[in-house]
């Protein structure tokens, strides 16, 4: 399979649409299990506010795949991408009640050869930007 | 207290072999809501060229996470202060089930910013039969107290 978006039909600046994305204390612990992270920040709000986070905090990890899901959807074959790096910048707090949302959108960046394109990503939580230099490279059909 | 400066540019060995199963692939796909059918049905995945399926871009953390490189003492490292700085994957296909594959990582970087230590790792993730699928770049950060 190749991807569903044509490089010919993409532009420096096309924009990718924006999805919202809810993050709940079940996935961040269904998450330590599948991924093997464990770490107490991720589901124990004590542990969470003794090492001085407002509260509970997604992985970095989990945001990241966000961030995969949005763009692998948006290419329509995840052998699409290529390259996928991100700075975490700040953290997704999670309360227990209600949890968070995470809103991600994107945006062409650079058309390269071989059908390629970067892709810029911005996610943010709480009105926070939780990652920076997002790029994703994808070999569009 | 400052990472251990002699760690740069030390390589660890191979880990131990580990089977990527599709059961792990659906499991890590539900986790991070994904219901992409690549995922975790052998027919779409077929029908999507690949032989069997296929792994979302970040489950390679998965095979990486547990890294030599941070669990020798005497690299000083303090995992209670760390966080995830950046990381980053390089592709050359995505890991599917049925892959047998070792991780071979490199202490690329490490330095001071601030009051902070900066350590830079990076993995090769192979088979066994030695097909590079996925290069990864972990960059942790040691808060200094």
């Amino acid at each position: 399979m190749t991807a569903k978006v044509n490089y010919a039909d993409v532009e420096v600046g096309t924009e990718i649409p924006a999805q919202t994305y809810a993050v709940d204390r079940a996935n961040l612990v269904m998450y330590a299990g599948a991924s093997g992270d464990f770490n107490p920040i991720h589901w124990r709000e004590s542990v969470a506010k003794a090492v001085g986070l407002p509260d509970v905090i997604a992985h970095g990890m989990y945001t990241m795949a966000q961030g995969g899901r949005f763009v692998t959807d948006w290419a329509g074959d995840p052998a699409a991408v290529v390259d996928y790096g991100v700075r975490f910048s700040s953290p997704v707090v999670v309360p227990d009640e209600g949890g968070a949302t995470l809103e991600i959108s994107g945006q062409v960046e650079e058309k390269l050869d071989d059908n390629k394109v970067v892709v810029a990503l911005t996610a943010r939580s709480n009105d926070q930007k939780v990652l920076t230099r997002a790029k994703a490279v994808v070999k569009l059909a | 207290m400052a990472l251990n400066r002699d760690f740069i540019g030390r390589s660890f060995p191979p880990t131990e072999p580990y089977e990527v199963s599709r059961v792990k692939i659906r499991e890590f796909a539900d986790a991070i809501g994904d219901r992409n059918p690549v995922y975790r049905d052998q027919e779409a995945a077929k029908a999507a060229g690949h032989p069997d399926v296929i792994a979302p871009p970040t489950f390679p953390i998965v095979v990486s996470l547990g890294n030599p490189a941070l669990a020798d003492p005497d690299l000083n490292l303090n995992y209670a202060m760390v966080v995830h700085g950046e990381q980053r994957f390089e592709y050359t296909r995505p890991v599917r089930a049925g892959d047998v594959v070792t991780c071979t990582s490199t202490v690329t970087e490490i330095k001071s910013i601030g009051s902070n230590e900066k350590m830079v790792v990076e993995t090769d993730i192979k088979t066994v039969e030695g097909e590079l699928i996925c290069k990864t770049y972990n960059t942790i950060v040691e808060r200094g107290a």
